[in-house]
């Protein structure tokens, strides 16, 4: 940043900064404030109507719990991959670390896609879930399993090349000093990727409870039963019920903004203990 | 430490006296195997159950391939749109300094955050013709929700934060005495940024419009409300799949799913071989 000489606003500065913020306002902010203007049409008795639903209660509760299963699964992931494909070579590593971010350049709607196909009713495995008498598709083991799909990988891409960066010296240094695995893991490796660790948590987390394509694909849309917040909100829309899908938007829209300001603190404050070559 | 010396026995894995490498690698392979590889592969193998006629005509009838011209050609065009103003943007945050800034930069990752279902409603609030922007362009002519033009809105938003930070950080780097030896030998503003910024960018613009382009073009959530969804006319490759689906029509679905994947891929492949000739050129 130090690096930086930034010029006085003069000349065509000013033009430049207007026309960027002027974008940024209309394809950003505009929508962002349409949210909360569409929520409170109808005043404050109006939003709060939207939470008098039972059905609603149950997509809040079911968001949690989809995302309270599959963060801490891809974050155990991400320490796992990061650890094998920082701390040794071997061949085939750049393939591992491409397919890791595969899931990246997948569509969601493919990403749910993928998930009927194995255990739909024509599903690969649809014999064998007959036999034992489990359902996946239209049912929460579906929707955790198109969330871990889709989120992936969050929590391996922010600390493979913080690890990388910082190398494995520490780590060899604690072994020569006769430092267990689990020494080794929780006293040097995992204080030194904490923010980071944190970061990808965040960011993870987040597409994990405002997931919707994928999760739209499995679900089903059983009220009650398999419907995440924001498949709540498309429900609502659809019954022409705007202020209650805008008001319940408004949950995600606020947790969309706690996770902006997390992830500015957390830039700000740990920039030296975040990986350099971050790209979200 | 990545060479190996010839004379050394071929080896899969260098030794190492950390632990571990067995617990955290088989931990790996298996969840990866799991969660995507055999997920994927069904993707793959699962439309030739048409045989290679039936694939063909399932991702390439009228209404399949309206829908993939309409993802790709919006999400090529928003793109593009999205390299120009995220060039700007990302060049007014490295190198001005004025008030709200950090805010302003926390916001350009609005679109990673917020869900896109909510930005699909919000947007179509905004463009219906009774919205705040659609009923003023509405009385000029101009219906942009429910048309192919609400569906470049949608990827437009999506896409907006993919170029800001592929480009900052190449802009941040990029050093200043450069563009100060261009000054003082007399170049304009324009030919220093067309001529020193540009070139030094490119890869990272490249990059950032490619993102922003994979992206478009499988979205989904944000694009299915304001879309307005005519078969033929504003009707999304991802939607497609999912109405495929609804009709038990698993392999025509996998088909048109793995034609996007194919495409896509594709497109990437060339903006990658296009980065290493810039690349390479930037070297010589």
């Amino acid at each position: 940043m130090s690096a930086v000489r930034r010029s006085p606003v003069r000349g065509q500065a000013p033009v430049l900064i207007g026309v960027a913020l002027l974008w940024l306002a209309l394809v950003v902010l505009l929508p962002l404030g349409m949210v909360f203007a569409e929520a409170f049409r109808r005043g404050l008795d109006g939003f709060l109507q939207a939470f008098d639903e039972p059905d609603a209660w149950s997509a809040v509760r079911l968001t949690l719990l989809v995302a309270a299963i599959s963060v801490p699964l891809n974050a155990v992931f991400g320490l796992a991959a990061a650890w094998c494909i920082t701390r040794y070579e071997f061949r085939g590593k750049a393939l591992l670390t491409t397919l890791i971010d595969l899931p990246f350049s997948v569509s969601p709607v493919i990403s749910g896609l993928v998930w009927v196909l194995l255990f739909g009713t024509a599903g690969w495995f649809a014999p064998l879930l007959d036999a034992l008498g489990v359902r996946v598709i239209f049912t929460v083991t579906g929707l955790v399993l198109a969330t871990i799909l889709v989120t992936l990988p969050f929590v391996a891409r922010e600390l493979i090349p913080l690890m990388q960066q910082q190398g494995a010296d520490e780590e060899l240094a604690a072994v020569t000093l006769g430092a267990g695995p689990w020494a080794i893991f929780s006293r040097v490796t995992l204080p030194n990727v904490r923010w980071a660790l944190l970061y990808g948590v965040l960011l993870c987390n987040a597409r994990a409870m405002g997931e919707f394509g994928a999760v739209s694909v499995v679900s089903g849309h059983i009220r009650g039963l398999t419907n995440t917040l924001p498949l709540h909100v498309e429900i609502l829309y659809n019954e022409y019920d705007f202020v209650g899908a805008f008001a319940t938007a408004t949950v995600l829209a606020g947790l969309a903004l706690v996770t902006l300001l997390i992830k500015s603190l957390l830039e700000w404050r740990f920039a030296d203990e975040l990986a350099a070559t971050r790209r979200h | 430490m990545t060479a190996v010396p010839l004379t050394r026995r071929w080896r899969w894995k260098e030794p190492s006296v950390l632990p571990g490498f067995g617990l955290t690698f088989g931990f790996t392979v298996l969840y990866l195997s799991l969660i995507v590889l055999i997920p994927l592969a069904a993707l793959i193998v699962r439309p030739w159950e048409l045989g290679p006629a039936g694939v063909w005509e399932a991702a390439t009838s009228p209404r399949a391939l309206a829908a993939l011209r309409l993802s790709f050609v919006a999400g090529g065009l928003a793109a593009v749109i999205n390299a120009v103003m995220g060039l700007l943007l990302a060049w007014v945050l490295v190198r001005y300094d004025f008030p709200g800034k950090r805010i302003i930069d926390a916001l350009v990752d609005l679109p990673f955050a917020l869900p896109t279902a909510v930005a699909g409603i919000a947007l179509t609030s905004i463009y219906a013709p009774n919205g705040p922007v659609g009923s003023v362009l509405t009385d000029w002519g101009v219906r942009v929700a429910y048309t192919p033009l609400g569906v470049l809105i949608a990827l437009i938003f999506v896409g907006l934060p993919f170029v800001v930070r592929s480009v900052q950080p190449v802009l941040e780097d990029l050093d200043h005495e450069i563009e100060e030896a261009a000054e003082t030998l007399g170049a304009t503003p324009f030919q220093r940024a067309r001529l020193v910024v540009l070139p030094a960018e490119l890869p990272a613009l490249i990059s950032g419009a490619g993102l922003a382009f994979a992206r478009a073009v499988g979205e989904y959530g944000s694009v299915i409300f304001i879309a307005g969804n005519m078969p033929l006319r504003s009707e999304i490759a991802p939607l497609l799949v999912v109405i495929q689906l609804e009709q038990f029509n698993y392999a025509g679905a996998a088909a048109i799913g793995l034609a996007m994947l194919a495409l896509s891929f594709l497109i990437l492949l060339v903006l990658n071989g296009l980065q290493a000739v810039i690349a390479r050129r930037g070297r010589a």
